[in-house]
């Protein structure tokens, strides 16, 4: 959920819209946010299933320390979406099994 | 963000020369090199995000302190001015920029511009930071369940919410500040949970929230997250007054999210790499390395400042960075003893009047014997 | 019963008690109270801080060296102008009219939530725990540049509240009041 009007920060300036791929899913982000924002504000939070005993994982540092968020993008394993910038048309994939299968 | 490298066969280009390297441009590493700077010194600050300022654009809140420390202004607009100020001191800001390492006569290691660089620097200082501290417990690894830094990125700097309904487990200044935070996000706070048997943090950041109506729970932990794919509830426990879980104490609150708030611990491995001499003090977060009143450490032009060397406040952490910017600058032969030990007495003057109190003076304290122990040691 | 009369301190409430703040230098004597609006500083914990000290412009609030100083208030000099209000960074401050209206005393508050409540709002008041206490009035919602995000609300509420109500009830966006 996005926060759209805050009292000390103000209203949300207009930033430019794109299209992002979540496991093929088109989302709307706003450019230059960080992946797993942009998954977030949809309230998406359960990013990929681990490989070997299929346990959800998601945001948990958001500073690109801890690697739990981190998913297969734009065909690139391993990349930490807390700390990489949208674009338009990036794919981010959960991964499981190096398939694209959603959690 | 690191792609591929591609086979590279040996670093065949010779070390830049530097005279100030700042790893880290957050508060202590900006002002760091804003000091330097302004004595003529041409620092160059690496930092491995995007954007610099550390966690300063996070803090929405109007710091305490006095008129010099800025008290009265918004951490984010402190946060403008000192980016403002090392754009007009020249200051060379290199983002995405990890320093992997630095080495013997000061080579620092960095991976930059999807590629490897070497500097070799006269002075290093080691702005570094610190990192959450973690709580586990079963159902942690559920997403829902994640740092109270975290979660302050997400609303403060992201504008996203990163839950509905939050559990913060912590009362120091991070938990109170980011469960008031939350609340001004527009998300719930259920409660607020400290295993101490009082509040660890300022009073007057506990009474926002108190007034707001959430409730603190002292003396209790999180025994479970429970939830299919997320958080959906917490069970919170009782403890006893030597900190064990009491059965039977068990309560259910409904919430989505559980921030922790259990701590920060100083990013020392550059100055442990370094072979700057370590010791432990808990109450300062852990393994610091010692420094003299210079925020010089026993490797020679190897200097720290922020929470690398205790963790603190941002406004102690921006004082600490000028000391080792002057210090720096003094041993380059930028400036003469003289004027740089009364610059250095002004700021210590600024930094005592933080360290005093209650909550500050512990803090002096605790300091003055990691020195003293410095001073022991060589 | 509110938690107000059990309170054990700031350490362990996470509000201040009466006591805590009767004792303290920030508060204005009962004949001031009683004479027209007064600031009343809720600030019991030595920290390092003094904005307020600044921000009154009839020099009614002191806190000197060390800054760690808890504010010493002279209700003497004080107008009731409210220019403190937004200037504590620890929302520690209020304003109390005990002569607003026959039956009303007027509480002004900090407030950085939205939506900010209008004027003519007639909404839940607490006390420092949080707990609706009462209804009252929304007299007075200030928002100036110079408060820097921090709104100043005041409520009509029953004489008898003046000394308790610290806020309103939060409400959300789309909350119905």
């Amino acid at each position: 959920m996005r926060i759209v009007d805050h009292p000390v920060l103000g209203k949300e300036e207009n930033v430019p819209e794109v299209t992002i791929y979540f496991n093929g899913r088109p989302l709307a982000a706003q450019e230059g946010e960080p992946v797993a924002a942009a998954l977030m504000a949809h309230g998406i939070r359960v990013f990929r299933r681990t490989r070997k005993r299929r346990e959800v994982r998601g945001v948990f540092c958001a500073i690109g320390r801890c690697t739990d968020c981190a998913m297969t993008v734009d065909g690139v394993p391993g990349v930490r979406t807390c700390i990489t910038p949208v674009r338009d048309g990036i794919t981010v994939e959960s991964d499981a099994g190096g398939e694209g299968e959603h959690p | 963000m690191i792609t591929s490298l591609g086979p590279r066969r040996h670093i065949s280009r010779p070390p830049v020369p530097v005279d100030v390297a700042v790893v880290g441009a957050g508060p202590a590493g900006l002002a760091a090199a804003v000091e330097c700077a302004r004595l003529g010194a041409r620092p160059v600050v690496f930092d491995e995000n995007l954007r610099p300022g550390g966690q300063l654009f996070k803090q929405i809140h109007k710091f305490f302190g006095s008129k010099e420390h800025k008290a009265g202004t918004r951490g984010f607009d402190i946060g403008s001015t000192l980016l403002e100020d090392a754009r007009t001191a020249g200051v060379d800001v290199h983002l995405s920029a990890t320093v992997l390492g630095v080495y013997p006569e000061r080579v620092l290691s960095v991976i930059e511009c999807d590629s490897h660089r070497l500097y070799k620097a006269r002075c290093v200082i080691l702005a570094t930071g610190a990192t959450e501290n973690a709580l586990s417990f079963p159902g942690w690894t559920l997403p829902g369940v994640m740092g109270a830094g975290a979660a302050q990125t997400m609303i403060n700097v992201n504008r996203v919410l990163p839950g509905r309904r939050v559990v913060m487990v912590g009362t120091g200044n991070v938990g109170l500040i980011v469960s008031y935070q939350l609340l001004q996000a527009g998300a719930d706070v259920a409660c607020l949970v400290e295993a101490a048997p009082n509040i660890g943090g300022y009073g007057v950041h506990a009474a926002k929230v108190r007034r707001a109506g959430v409730p603190i729970y002292l003396s209790h932990s999180v025994k479970e997250a429970q939830g299919s794919d997320e958080v959906e509830r917490v069970v919170l426990i009782g403890l006893s007054p030597d900190w064990r879980p009491v059965p039977g104490t068990e309560f259910r609150v409904e919430a989505d999210t559980i921030c922790l708030a259990v701590g920060l611990t100083p990013l020392t491995e550059l100055a442990q790499i370094l072979g700057c001499e370590m010791t432990y003090m808990p109450s300062l977060g852990g393994h610091v390395p010692l420094h003299d009143d210079n925020m010089e450490t026993s490797v020679d032009g190897v200097y720290v400042a922020g929470d690398i060397a205790g963790v603190e406040e941002a406004s102690s952490a921006m004082e600490e960075g000028r000391l080792a910017g002057v210090s720096a600058a003094e041993s380059l032969g930028l400036c003469d003893e003289g004027a740089a030990e009364a610059r250095r007495w002004e700021i210590r003057a600024r930094l005592d009047a933080l360290r005093t109190g209650p909550f500050g003076g512990g803090r002096r304290s605790d300091r003055q014997s990691l020195v003293e122990k410095g001073r022991r040691q060589a | 019963m509110t938690e107000q009369d059990t309170a054990r301190g700031v350490l362990y409430d996470g509000f201040p008690s009466r006591a805590e703040i009767a004792a303290s230098p920030g508060v204005p004597s009962p004949s001031r109270l009683a004479s027209g609006p007064v600031a009343f500083i809720e600030c019991v914990q030595e920290i390092p801080c003094n904005p307020c000290e600044a921000a009154c412009p009839r020099g009614a609030i002191t806190v000197g060296l060390p800054v760690t100083n808890l504010p010493r208030f002279d209700g003497e000099r004080c107008t009731g102008c409210g220019l403190c209000i937004p200037k504590c960074p620890g929302l520690a401050i209020f304003l109390i009219d005990m002569t607003f209206a026959p039956d009303k005393a007027l509480v002004e508050f900090p407030y950085e939530y939205l939506p900010l409540p209008s004027k003519g709002d007639v909404v839940g008041v607490v006390d420092r725990s949080g707990k609706v206490i009462g209804r009252g009035e929304v007299v007075k919602v200030l928002v100036s540049k110079a408060f820097d995000g921090t709104a100043v609300v005041g409520v009509a509420v029953s004489k008898e509240l003046a000394m308790d109500v610290r806020s309103i009830a939060r409400r959300k966006h789309g909350d119905g009041k």
